[in-house]
Formats: structure tokens, sequence, C-alpha cells
């Protein structure tokens, strides 16, 4: 299993040297989901008989996190549909994209996308799971900034990752609660162990998660980052913002009702955020012309019915919304990739200026035609029965029936007049001139569409296999108990059908009156002014210029105030850390010392000092050489020959180094004035005999620590090395070694770039200008910050 | 590479006379700390830079043009050798199925030096990087 | 000895800050070799100060002999130093190449161009 979620990512690097093959490129590519999609298909009896498939691999194992994969009737059907879907979207980009030049770059970035969303929904650590979720939003934003050189899509994307990974952030401390409380990070044991809505952290790590899944799929007041997303081509937006990605956020929930669901909050939340989503966003979709936008939103409503499904309190409900996932992504992924049809053969995406196509494409208006139906609650397309068992669900309902099957009815019957609107404005009626003349469709384009498009019609036909094969498992898994599932199209008359009759002649009277319906909401229009897409580019922007100011204030650009401001802050907080809290009762450090040392540290102090007064450079080099040996020297004294030769050589070797480039420097020169010098020497002063005392405070509570004896015990039986430093820096902390050679590796590139990349004698020349013209400039912030 | 530039001083003949005998010397003691570090005082850092410290020195008394023929290798191209190699010892234990950098230790003794186990491999990687860094810096200084 | 050095410690500080908060660009790099000697001296010190036998074990033996110096804090000493090293030639190159290509050593005079953050 470990293979087929990374399958993917594999291919993924290679794709960049696969699409060389040309115009086959997407029905290469479409074998890898293909071939998944077969080996999910394998697990079908397994699952059909409730069994779960776990896998599991150690990742870091010291901190326990396993790479655990789980597949039951939820995450199996799941993983088809992305799969499944992905076999078309596959072989539909390969035709859509035929002359994009970064076409290598765009199956990277979707195999990445399909290999996270695998792992996602087939993760069965907590942590796993939030990883893989962190990389389809990762991909996403990848994928919807595509056309990098738009700007509009370069916004719409940062846009929805700022979201979507905000919600993520949200999610992680909602899981590590979660797994905090349950005491398992896997989600199998959590669904098995003891229930946690007593819990004391059920409440943050239930708002924790929902934020998560929340903008992950668009729901109210995070739903704006979806329309926006539809800059990105139209595979994408059929494959992401419609068929799988935002249905993450739905399978979270759906994955957590067992261990998180059945609660007042949870009852009440769900119902309450969804349900105001799916309104919203059928009441924003029929005021669109855009195409895309008229799906985006459709979509969102579509989230919304979902997560109101998910939280009524009804076993029914489960059933419901797993059908409704089914049924909407098939008719959804269907009619984005039209809209992408469209787009590409008409250049346009305005539903106003398209018309009369059925006779150019014929088979493209016969997949939008099934697709619609579905979308529409047409018997026999799927989407008949999905719309029935909605309705029985909120009539069954113990308390505000009537209420929730009354808005679910109003949503509905918008979307009835969406459905009406796609197909019936493009296909129908006189044929519009368009910028660019349509021609006949290819067969990678059109083959998607009409494969979900007949998917919607089959579905209806052999509801029973359905309902045992498909939905069953999945449901099982959601209530977490076995669940048979009945599915048929004519239950006789009903409740359920005079409410379908009624949807249907509602949509078809709102999609006659839709122009009066457009100029109304018009003048009603509240959201573009006050709407939350309004509070995140306000949001953006303060932040923004917080840090602007922020950067102002204290990037001043001095370095000595900077030094200045550290010690000053140093000296204040330690020293009073050290007054405060410190007893200086302890014992001095003994007073012993030798003749040859109080030598030594005579010349190190007379060497410094000589530094600081000198007045040519060549003393002062020569004089911080004597402080240097005079430091190995008291290596020497003091037990560590290492050390002493390591000073040594280092010390040779910065002679060498200052006498070479010494001489390419300026000579001393004195900028300040006695009063800031005076302030200077003061500050540095205090901050010296604060770090005096520190040390003697500190000698006095030395005490031999742990390290040093497991050290010294381990040097020669585990590691087989006498000179413990030595040992230590080799083998015990060999990793930290690692990094500092590199680090010194790095320095000396560093310098190599600094002496090779030197600026041309003409931009030096104009750097100098620039710079005189900025020093006058300064001048007068100059004056104040020195009179500081 | 730039030509090292022919340097119009003359070298000092006790300086040349010198370094013939003290870079081989310089060179050998370089080795020899690297060598017995794992037991003695000594060991890859101190290693690399004596024998930076070597090359560096012939550098001075003959050209920088010729210290770079003796070294053969351009010196960054020593400090990615160097990174190599101690990153390669690292990987070593992989193959038992051990962390990153678990020590492995050959089963025979090998004379003078003791038993070879991936840490001298590793402290042969500091020893190279630091040189490299070493001659990288003092060589492009001395070729300004 | 400890005291003494905490004192040698205290003023390598003092007199590497004060070097460093001075605006000629060469006196800067003086204070910067400073600092790092003190930092050096200062985790020596702090480690705990020993005469004894360095931290090596004799042959034939499994522990070093007590008293033995604490070889902890010169593991941590020994890669500074090199590093040290490093960092000073980088800051030393930078700072020359700066001044050679704006042409001033008060640094005063080398702030960002505003409007360039």
């Amino acid at each position: 299993m470990l293979v087929a979620v990374l399958s993917g990512f594999g291919l993924s690097l290679a794709a960049p040297w696969a699409v060389r093959v040309g115009r086959l490129r997407g029905w290469l590519f479409a074998l890898l989901p293909l071939l998944l999609t077969l080996y999910f298909l394998s697990f079908t009896p397994a699952v059909m008989t409730g069994e779960a498939i776990t896998a599991s691999y150690n990742w870091v194992p010291s901190l326990g996190i396993q790479l655990s994969f789980y597949l039951d009737g939820l995450s199996w059907l799941f993983a088809l549909l992305v799969s499944g879907t992905g076999i078309f979207i596959f072989i539909y980009a390969g035709a859509y994209m035929a002359d994009e030049p970064l076409i290598g770059r765009f199956y990277a970035y979707i195999l990445i996308f399909m290999a996270s969303m695998l792992g996602l929904v087939l993760a069965d650590n907590l942590l796993t799971l939030f990883i893989f979720w962190e990389l389809t939003s990762f991909s996403s934003y990848l994928l919807i900034g595509f056309k990098h050189k738009d700007e509009a899509a370069r916004k719409a994307a940062l846009q929805a990752l700022l979201i979507t990974s905000g919600g993520g952030l949200a999610l992680m401390a909602g899981l590590i609660l979660l797994g905090l409380a349950g005491n398992s990070f896997e989600i199998s044991a959590l669904v098995a162990g003891e229930c946690l809505t007593e819990h004391p952290f059920y409440v943050p790590t239930l708002l924790l998660i929902l934020a998560g899944a929340f903008t992950k799929s668009a729901q109210v007041p995070f739903h704006f980052w979806l329309p926006g997303a539809m800059t990105a081509p139209s595979p994408v937006s059929a494959y992401l913002h419609s068929a799988t990605m935002v249905k993450a956020g739905i399978y979270l929930l759906a994955r957590f009702t067992p261990i998180l669901g059945g609660t007042a909050l949870w009852h009440l939340l769900l119902p309450a955020v969804g349900g105001l989503t799916m309104l919203v966003g059928a009441y924003l979709s029929l005021r669109q012309v855009d195409l895309k936008r008229i799906l985006a939103y459709s979509t969102i409503s579509s989230l919304g019915a979902l997560v109101f499904l998910l939280g009524l309190d009804i076993p029914l409900a489960a059933q419901a919304a797993i059908v409704f996932l089914i049924v909407h992504s098939m008719y959804k992924g269907a009619l984005f990739l039209i809209a992408g049809i469209l787009e590409h053969e008409t250049g346009t995406r305005d539903v106003t200026a398209l018309g009369g196509l059925a006779r150019i494409m014929p088979l493209v208006a016969l997949a939008a035609g099934f697709a619609a139906l579905s979308m529409a609650g047409i018997p026999p397309f799927f989407g008949f029965v999905s719309k029935e068992l909605l309705y029985e669900t909120t009539l069954g309902l113990q308390d505000n029936a009537i209420l929730f099957t009354t808005l679910a009815v109003i949503a509905n019957m918008m979307m009835v007049a969406v459905a009406v609107l796609v197909f019936v404005r493009p296909f129908t009626g006189q044929l519009v001139e368009t910028p660019q003349q349509p021609h006949a469709v290819p067969l990678g384009l059109w083959l998607g569409p009409l494969a979900l498009g007949l998917g919607s019609l089959a579905a209806g036909l052999v509801l029973a296999q359905v309902g045992a094969i498909l939905i069953a498992p999945a449901v099982s898994a959601v209530v977490a108990r076995p669940t048979a599932v009945k599915l048929a199209l004519w239950h006789g008359v009903n409740p359920m059908l005079i409410l379908s009759i009624l949807t249907v002649l509602g949509g078809l009277v709102v999609y006659r009156y839709r122009h009066s319906y457009r100029r109304i909401s018009n003048r009603l229009d509240m959201g573009r002014q006050w709407g939350p897409a309004k509070w995140y580019e306000f949001g953006l922007e303060a932040m923004l210029s917080l840090g602007r100011l922020q950067t102002r204030v204290l990037q001043h650009g001095y370095l000595r105030i900077y030094l200045l401001t550290i010690n000053l802050v140093f000296f204040v907080l330690v020293g009073l850390t050290l007054v405060t809290k410190h007893d200086f009762a302890g014992q001095l450090p003994s007073t012993d010392l030798r003749v040859h040392e109080a030598v030594i540290a005579a010349i190190i102090a007379v060497a410094m000092i000589v530094v600081l007064f000198a007045r040519s450079r060549l003393a002062a080099v020569v004089s911080l050489g004597v402080v240097g040996y005079g430091i190995a020297l008291i290596f020497v004294f003091f037990g560590a020959p290492d050390l002493a030769m390591t000073q040594f050589a280092i010390e040779t070797l910065t002679v060498i180094l200052m006498v070479l480039i010494l001489y390419r420097l300026p000579p001393f020169a004195t900028f300040s004035s006695r009063g800031q010098r005076i302030r200077d020497a003061v500050i540095a002063l205090s901050v010296g005999a604060l770090i005096t005392t520190l040390v003697l405070v500190s000698t006095t509570v030395t005490q031999p620590t742990l390290l040093t004896s497991y050290f010294a015990e381990n040097s020669v039986p585990a590691a087989k090395g006498r000179n413990i430093v030595n040992v230590i820096l080799v083998d015990f902390r060999g990793l930290d070694t690692l990094g500092e050679i590199t680090v010194l590796g790095i320095a000396a590139l560093g310098v190599y770039a600094l002496l090779r990349l030197r600026t041309p004698s003409q931009r030096k020349v104009d750097l100098t200008a620039t710079v005189e013209t900025e020093l006058v400039a300064e001048q007068d912030k100059s004056k104040e910050v020195e009179a500081m | 590479m730039k030509p090292a530039e022919k340097d119009n001083t003359i070298p000092s003949l006790i300086l040349l006379t010198a370094t013939r005998y003290l870079v081989p010397v310089l060179l050998l003691f370089s080795l020899f700390l690297l060598t017995r570090g794992h037991n003695e005082p000594g060991g890859g850092f101190v290693g690399g830079l004596v024998a930076g410290a070597a090359f560096a020195l012939y550098g001075i008394a003959h050209t920088v043009h010729d210290a770079r023929r003796l070294l053969r290798f351009p010196p960054r191209v020593l400090i990615g050798i160097g990174l190599l190699v101690a990153v390669g010892s690292g990987l070593f234990s992989l193959f038992y199925r051990r962390p990153f950098m678990t020590g492995i230790w050959s089963v025979v003794e090998v004379p003078v030096i003791g038993k070879v186990g991936t840490p001298g491999i590793f402290d042969i990687g500091v020893f190279i990087t630091v040189l490299g860094m070493v001659l990288q810096i003092v060589f492009e200084l001395m070729e300004e | 000895m400890t005291i003494v050095l905490a004192f040698l410690v205290g003023g390598l500080y003092a007199g590497g800050l004060y070097m460093m908060m001075r605006r000629s660009i060469v006196k800067l790099i003086m204070g910067l070799i400073l600092l790092s000697y003190a930092t050096t001296l200062l985790i020596f010190t702090v480690g705990g100060l020993t005469r004894a036998a360095p931290p090596i074990v004799p042959a034939g033996v499994s522990e070093p002999p007590v008293p033995f110096a604490d070889p902890v804090p010169q593991a941590l000493i020994l890669t500074a130093i090199v590093i040290s090293f490093g960092v000073l030639a980088f800051a030393v190159v930078l700072i020359e190449q700066t001044h050679r290509s704006v042409g001033t050593d008060d640094s005063n005079n080398l702030r960002g161009i505003e409007g360039e953050l």
C-alpha cells in the first residue's frame, strides 16, 4: 500500500521527461491512476465483508510516528474516487494542454496532488494524515498558480494557500489534542477506544478540527477562496476543486464522526454552517455569468449540503451524504471539464455569450445533458436518488424537520436552475458568434465528461449493486457499525417524490426569472463590500503594513546602535534576574593561583589593552595574536591539549589572513566624539562586569554533568577511542560536527563568491554615486542618531 | 582560474630552503595527527589546519600557482569531497539497518592504525573539508 | 585561577564590545576577534578548570583515571575555534569588499537604501 501511495510522487519526479512522448502523454500518465484503480478494486471483496486492511511502516520510531495506512469502506470509496476520476482528468489534461510548454511541470504537480490525496484518505496515523493534508494544500497552491505570469492567478493561489494552511494549523493542533485525549495517534485505535465526547479536551479539539475541515471544504465564511481558485486550468478545477480536494474536509468529518460526533455541539455546528453555506453558495451561484464561477459557487453549495447532512442527528444522514458525495463528484467533475472544453474551443466562459453549440459538439452536449439531468435530480439519474434521500433524511428529523426541509428544497431549486442554465444556454438555441471559431472536439477532451455523465446514468440504473458495493461499506465506516443500504428509484408516491417534483418545477420558475433575480440580488449586494473576502484582504494588508512599520523602526541600519541595544537589553534583563533570583551565598572558587598562570593572564590583559588603544593596524594584529597564543597556553595548563593545538594552528592562520588583507583595509579612524566613546565604554564595561559575575556565580554551582560521565564511561567500550574529545566530535556528536564542517564549507565558498563576483568598475562608479547622494539625504538622520 | 601573478619580489632564500624541508614534515605531521586522533590528542580538525598551513607556507615561499599545482585539486572541490566522505561514512550504517551515523567497526585490526571504523572515515572527511576551507580562503586572498 | 580568568573573560568581552561599537569597520573586525576569544575562554572557564590530566583514557583501561578534565566543553570549543576562523575570514572579506565598492569605512554610511527592505 505504501507503494500505491508513493507511486504518484515517484512518477512526479519523472514527469518532466515523460511528457516528451508527445501527443499521447495524457494516456500514458492515465495508466498510473488506472493501475491504482484496479489495485483498489481488488480489495472489493474484503471491503464488502467489512474487513479493514492495514499497513504500517516505521517512520520516526523515536517520536512514535508511524506511516500507517488503513483501508476500510470510507477510505476505499475515496481512494477509488481519487484514482478513478484521475484517469479521465489525466487523459483530458493531455488534450486540453496540448500546446502548453510547461506541461511536464503540470503533470508533476497534479501527480503530487493525487498521491497526497490518496495518502490523506488512507492514513491511519493522525500525523501522517496531517502531512498529506498539508501536501494537498501545497499542490493545490502550485496548480492554482500554474499560470504564474497572471497576477490574478498568483493572488488566488496565495489566498487559497493562506486560508487552507491556516485551517491546517488549527487542524494540527486539533489532531494533537485528539491524540493526547485518546491516548493514541492511530485513527483505528481511537474509533475502537473509549468515548472522548466527555473529555475536557473535547470542545477545543472539535473546534480546531472543524476549522481545518471548514477551510478546506470552503464553508462560509471561508468559502471565497474557491471561486478565486478558478484561475487554475480546467482539469485542476474539475479534479481538485470539485471532485476530490475540497472533499477532504468532508472526508475528515465523516472519518471523525464515530470519534467526535453525536454530541449536541456537533449537531448544532455542522447543520448551521453547512446549511448556511448551502444557501449562500446557491444564492451566489445563480448570479454569476462566468461558467466556471457558476460551477464553483454551486460546488460550495454542495459542500455545504454535505456538511449539513453529516451533522444531522439521524442514521440515514450518513447514507444520504455518501450517496450525494459520489453523485456530486461525477456530475460536477463532468461539468467542469465541459466548461474547460467550451473555453478551449470558443475562447470565452461567459454563458450569456454562448449558444447553439450542440450542433458542433454533439457528444459534449450529450455529456453536459447527462450531468445536468443528474444535477437537477431527474429520474433515472443518480442525482434523483440522492435528492430523495436528502429529503427523506430531513423529513425524518425529530426537531426542525420543517425548517431543514425547506432549506434543502430552496437550495435544490436553485441547483436545478443552475443545471438548466449551464446546459441550455451554451448548447441550445441559435449558434452565437464567439471569439474563437469552435470545431470538432478531440477524443481526449470529450471522453472524460462523457464517461462521468454516463456514470451518473448507469449508477441510477444499477442502484442495488451500487448501494451494496460502494455505499454500504462507507456508511458502515461512518456510523461505525455494519449497515445495509437499499437504494431504489421508485418508492411509490410519497412526500419525497412530491418534494422532488416541486423542486424541479420551482427550479424551472427560478430559471425563467433569472434576469430579475440577478437584478434584485445585485441591488441587495453586500457581499462585495462587507463579505469575508474583504476581511481577508484587509487582514493581509494590515499584517504587511505592520511588518513594514516594524522593519522601519527596528531595522534602522546603524550597526552600532543594534549592538548598543542588544548589550543594554542583555545587561538589564540578565542583571535584574541575577540580582532578584540568585542568592550570592555560594562558595567562591579557590584562589589557588600559580605564577606562570598569572603571568600568562597578565600578558593577555596587556595585549588586549594594546589592541584597544593601538594607533596602527599592525600593532593591533600582533597584539591580537598574542592574546590568541596566550589562550592556547591556558589550554595547555588546564588539560586540553587538543584545544591548544587547534588554537595554535588557527592563530597562525588568522595572522596569515590578517596580514594578507590588512593593507587593503583603511587605517584606523576615529569617527565618534569623546562623549560617545565614554558612553560606549561604560556600556561595554558594564556588560563585561556582568559576565565576570556570571562566570563567578556559575562556577560556584558547577557540578559534573551526567554527560561527562556517560562519555567517559562509553568512550572506549562503545566507540573504541581513547581520546574522549575526538570521540565526541566524530562519533557521539558526529551529526553536529557534520553540520559544523558544512558551515565551514559555506563560509569558504562565501569568501570565494565575494572575491570573484566583484562588481565591475563601471558598476562601482554608479554604486558610489548612489551612495553619495544617499549620504547627503541621510546626514540629518545620522546627526539625530549620533545625538543619542 | 585566474593565472597567478608573478611575484616581483624575490622570495627569501632562507624561507625557500626552510619550506623545502618544512612542508613535507608538516604534511606528514598532519597525517600523523589525523590517524592518531582517535586515541591521542589530534584529529581531523587540527590535522586539516596543519596541512592547510603547510600548503599556505609553500604558497608564500613560492607562488600560489605552484601551491595549487602541488595540491592538484581546487580547494573548493576538496570541500565537496570532504563533505561527501563525511556523509558517506554516516551512510554505511544504513546497510546494517542502524540509524544514520552509527559507528561501524571492522572486525580485524589493521597494523599501526588499529581497528578501522566509520568514525575514522568521518574524521578523514573533516580533515579534507577543513583543508579545503583554509586553502580556499588563503589562496584566494593571496591571488588578489 | 578561575577568578583571574573570570575577570579576563569580562575584560575581553568589554574590549570586544567596545571595539565593535566603533564606527570604523576595521575596529569592528578587531572587536569580533576579541569577542570570539572571550567566548572560547568563557566556555572553558565555566566548564570547570582543572589542572588534571587531559580527557584521554590510558591504553588498556576502559575509563580515564579520576580526576580528568571535562571533555564536553572541550569538544564544543574545538569546533567553535575552527568555525570562528571561517566566519572571521568571511566577515573580513565582506568588509574589505564593501569598503572597496562603497569607498567608506564608516559603518554609519553602510545603511541599506530606503525602500529596499
